[in-house]
């Protein structure tokens, strides 16, 4: 298992990135990936879908496809590709500190 | 992140319902994970794009070998749904209706919002140019999203690089 710092904490990571432990994500953290990942400032919007990613991920057990994103936030398909561009499924997982979506829709 | 130069593109040759999923599926997956996708529409898949046709793809049980009647819960193990009895009046509604239903229970949803979902995630979709002067249809014919009427040549040329996959 690798490590990583992110916002002056070490981490554990999986090969593509993904925290292996979700419990220790937090708000800073977020903002670091975010950053790796080319997003340099999370807007409103950026933090509605993440909050909506952390609770879905709580009440079931794995982070939400982009279908349930769209129909959970009310944040259109257009808009999550321009809030999170270039592969929004994997990236809002890893922001959120969760694992890839367990789902094809 | 190699996958920020990946290209994938379609090509759906058949009008079938149970057809139709599999690129909508994929193309969507891969526009989640950040890949290019194209999407060529040719002969019978021209139905998935086509305005008086998206809402009534079908699946007809008549030499379908893989539609068992397992399916629908009855302990019938590997029968199938005999071809006999796929020719009476209502039998290819009730199937295309089942698998509706099917697709619709895992969370998929119908073939237009699928497209439009595809449209609005980037995706470019494409119509086949001899099947559209062999049938008679125009740009008019196609759902919002559909950027043009393209030949063959024009494919290979877009999709230079791209895997293709062909449904």
């Amino acid at each position: 298992m690798t490590t990583k710092e992110f916002a002056g904490a070490t981490m554990e990571v999986n090969e593509e990135g993904f925290l292996v432990d979700p419990q220790m994500w937090n708000k800073d953290i977020a903002v670091a990936i975010a950053k790796e990942e080319g997003i340099d400032e999370l807007t409103e919007d950026h933090w509605k879908v993440i909050e909506f990613c952390r609770q879905s991920a709580t009440d079931n057990g794995a982070a939400p496809t982009l279908r349930q994103i769209t129909s959970g936030t009310g944040i259109t398909t257009k808009e999550l590709f321009k809030l999170y561009p270039k592969g929004p499924a994997k990236k809002v997982a890893k922001i959120s500190g969760l694992g890839k979506p367990e789902g094809c829709v | 992140m190699g996958e920020e130069n990946r290209k994938i593109a379609f090509i759906c040759s058949k009008g079938n319902l149970d057809m139709a999923y599999p690129a909508l599926v994929m193309g969507w997956a891969a526009l989640g994970n950040g890949i290019n996708v194209t999407i060529f529409f040719t002969f019978w898949g021209l139905d998935i794009i086509n305005k008086a046709r998206q809402d009534r793809l079908q699946l007809a049980p008549v030499a379908n070998t893989s539609m068992k009647m397992s399916m629908m819960g009855l302990p019938t193990g590997n029968l199938g749904i005999p071809n006999l009895m796929g020719i009476v009046p209502g039998m290819t509604a009730f199937t295309s209706w089942f698998m509706k239903k099917k697709i619709e229970e895992v969370g998929a949803p119908p073939v237009d919002e699928y497209i439009q979902m595809l449209v609005d995630g980037g995706a470019q979709l494409f119509a086949c140019k001899m099947t559209v002067d062999m049938m008679g249809l125009s740009m008019d014919n196609f759902v919002e999203g559909v950027q043009d009427i393209v030949t063959a040549g024009d494919f290979m040329d877009m999709t230079e690089g791209a895997q293709i996959v062909f449904i």
